[in-house]
């Protein structure tokens, strides 16, 4: 099936996007992270902007295939993907859906405003939701997660820094 | 710099240099991030806020570290003493550099100093290391003249090109 793009409008685009998710945190989408820019069609042309959360995440090349492929099954063939670097990503353009998800995924959310001093303060264990936690490593299983863990369940869990 | 080309080793060593050079990004890059060239400006502004999260982890490791035991304390305080003729370069500004710097693109490194020193003093001093002496100083990473331990760096960087030249995954 082919799809004339010029037929298309974003939000259909949009919509079908949704179903990409993160490759190396897949409970959340593209747009729950707040990579997923913007979509512009011309003539039968799709240009997908996105801006990647970290310089050198290496899952920035899966995110465009996945990308492409997505379109591609809905039928349209002439898909760029191009990366907008500034402004720079920031874990304050998490969605609300997507800091949920993360929660129940076992991964303490990024508190807002990132920048600020109150981070660690913020810090809650996604098992019990005790505030009473230490943090064990800055550096967790990514390079975008500390570790820390719960003195209350004793959980240990993944915290996703503010960026 | 040639202090990023000098390898991991002991533990204090790879996280005194990694503290030396995350307090000097931290600098740079927020300069850069003013930069005319819009692309250098765009990933300096990413590079920023990514530093200032190295910064803190080695900050705590050099604290961590240099208050701890005596054997932490002394290893990190000999890192410290081995790396200190390195520093000079970070602020060295060669005469091609300081074209982009008048011209807006590039940062003038050697305005840097004074604030990197009240930095990295501050976290020494409350991590009880001493601050070595200046003495000697090496520098030439610019110019072309490099450690011995870039070729091994390469060697590893290139490896599969060389092997496999087109290579793609």
């Amino acid at each position: 099936m082919v799809v004339e793009a010029d037929k298309a409008d974003t939000a259909q685009l949009f919509k079908l996007l949704s179903s990409v998710c993160d490759p190396e945190i897949p409970v959340l989408t593209l747009q729950d992270l707040g990579v997923l820019r913007d979509i512009s069609i011309s003539g039968d042309e799709i240009e997908v902007t996105i801006t990647p959360t970290y310089s050198g995440c290496p899952a920035v090349e899966v995110m465009q295939e996945d990308i492409k492929t997505a379109l591609a099954d809905a039928g349209y063939q002439h898909v760029t993907v191009q990366q907008s670097l500034s402004p720079a990503w920031t874990t304050d353009w998490m969605s609300d859906a997507g800091r949920e998800k993360l929660r129940a995924y076992g991964i303490a959310p990024p508190a807002r405003q990132a920048g600020q001093q109150t981070e660690r303060t913020n810090i809650k264990c996604p098992q019990c939701t005790s505030g009473d936690v230490k943090r064990i490593s800055e550096f967790g299983s990514t390079a975008c997660k500390a570790l820390y863990q719960c003195q209350d369940c004793r959980e240990p869990f993944d915290y996703f820094k503010c960026i | 710099m040639l202090i990023n080309e000098l390898p991991n080793g002991d533990f204090a060593f790879s996280l005194a240099r990694q503290f030396l050079v995350d307090v000097y990004d931290m600098g740079f890059f927020t300069e850069l991030a003013q930069s005319k060239d819009p692309m250098l400006a765009a990933i300096a502004a990413k590079a920023v806020k990514e530093s200032r999260y190295h910064l803190r982890r080695s900050e705590d490791w050099i604290k961590r570290l240099g208050d701890g035991t005596r054997e932490s304390h002394d290893r990190v305080q000999k890192a410290f003493k081995d790396l200190w003729g390195y520093l000079p370069e970070m602020f060295d500004v060669s005469d091609d550099e300081q074209q982009l710097v008048d011209a807006g693109v590039a940062v003038d490194r050697s305005a840097l100093e004074e604030n990197w020193t009240a930095s990295v003093h501050a976290v020494m001093r409350e991590a009880t290391l001493e601050i070595p002496d200046d003495g000697w100083s090496i520098s030439g990473g610019r110019d072309g003249m490099h450690t011995e331990h870039l070729g091994f760096l390469l060697a590893e960087m290139q490896v599969l090109q060389r092997n496999y030249p087109g290579q793609q995954w």
